[in-house]
């Protein structure tokens, strides 16, 4: 019922949540996320980013977190596309997208994915910056906290 | 042969994306994380920073994981997609 993708191409975000909706009477509630690139980290101008992945274990990791938020939520539909390859600040980076009966088990799935997402999903970013320099991003304490409020 | 994979940071460290390696007596990560670690730097202080993951047939493990020849293995820092 889900679906994943890791794609280097755009996603068109109301074409996504159509297609989780269409010809469907049983949904209440969709909760859609879109993350983007911003221009500024850590304080440094941001002038773009490589996101690289593990192919194969990538879809699968999503899968699988896609199926727990299924188990412990309402979920009717889910779609979770993440690029992968280089991108600009106000790029389009990854979407969640939650069609459910209720909008409280939408929210929360929703929620649920993207925190899982930036914890257990084997993507990497490295960030350009505008003096031409460039870094790999460090994992972030907040994340862990995120991710761990959601274990029971 | 097991294969290996370096990914993100920890593959430019180590100027390394992928390898294939027989485990003889090689029975766990640890023993093949020793076994990569004797090679020298960059390798010893790479697996040292204690900032490695790991993941056998693109399940997440541990160190203590068994591994076997045919195996996938991939090596990797924190995760940062999102």
């Amino acid at each position: 019922m889900s679906r994943i993708s890791v794609q280097e191409q755009d996603f068109d975000v109301g074409q996504e949540l159509h297609a989780i909706c269409d010809g469907r009477t049983d949904i209440g509630a969709t909760v859609t996320f879109v993350g983007l690139v911003r221009d500024m980290n850590l304080d440094d101008s941001v002038s773009g980013m490589a996101l690289q992945h593990y192919p194969g274990m990538t879809e699968k990791a999503l899968h699988k977190i896609v199926n727990e938020a299924s188990q412990r939520w309402e979920v009717q539909d889910a779609t979770v596309i993440h690029r992968v390859g280089e991108l600009i600040p106000s790029d389009q980076i990854v979407l969640v997208c939650i069609a459910s009966s209720h909008r409280h088990d939408a929210f929360e799935a929703c929620s649920f994915i993207m925190d899982y997402l930036k914890t257990r999903a084997p993507f990497w970013k490295k960030e350009m910056l505008k003096d031409g320099s460039s870094r790999w991003i460090d994992a972030r304490e907040s994340d862990d906290h995120a991710a761990g409020r959601w274990e029971k | 042969m097991a294969k290996i994979l370096y990914f993100a940071r920890l593959g430019e460290q180590l100027k390394a994306s992928s390898e294939e390696l027989s485990l003889d007596d090689m029975n766990t990560v640890r023993q093949l994380v020793d076994h990569l670690q004797d090679r020298g730097e960059p390798w010893s202080s790479e697996f040292e920073s204690g900032r490695v993951l790991v993941a056998v047939n693109q399940e997440m493990s541990d160190f203590d994981s068994a591994v076997s020849d045919n195996d996938e293995i991939a090596f990797f820092p924190p995760v940062t997609g999102g």
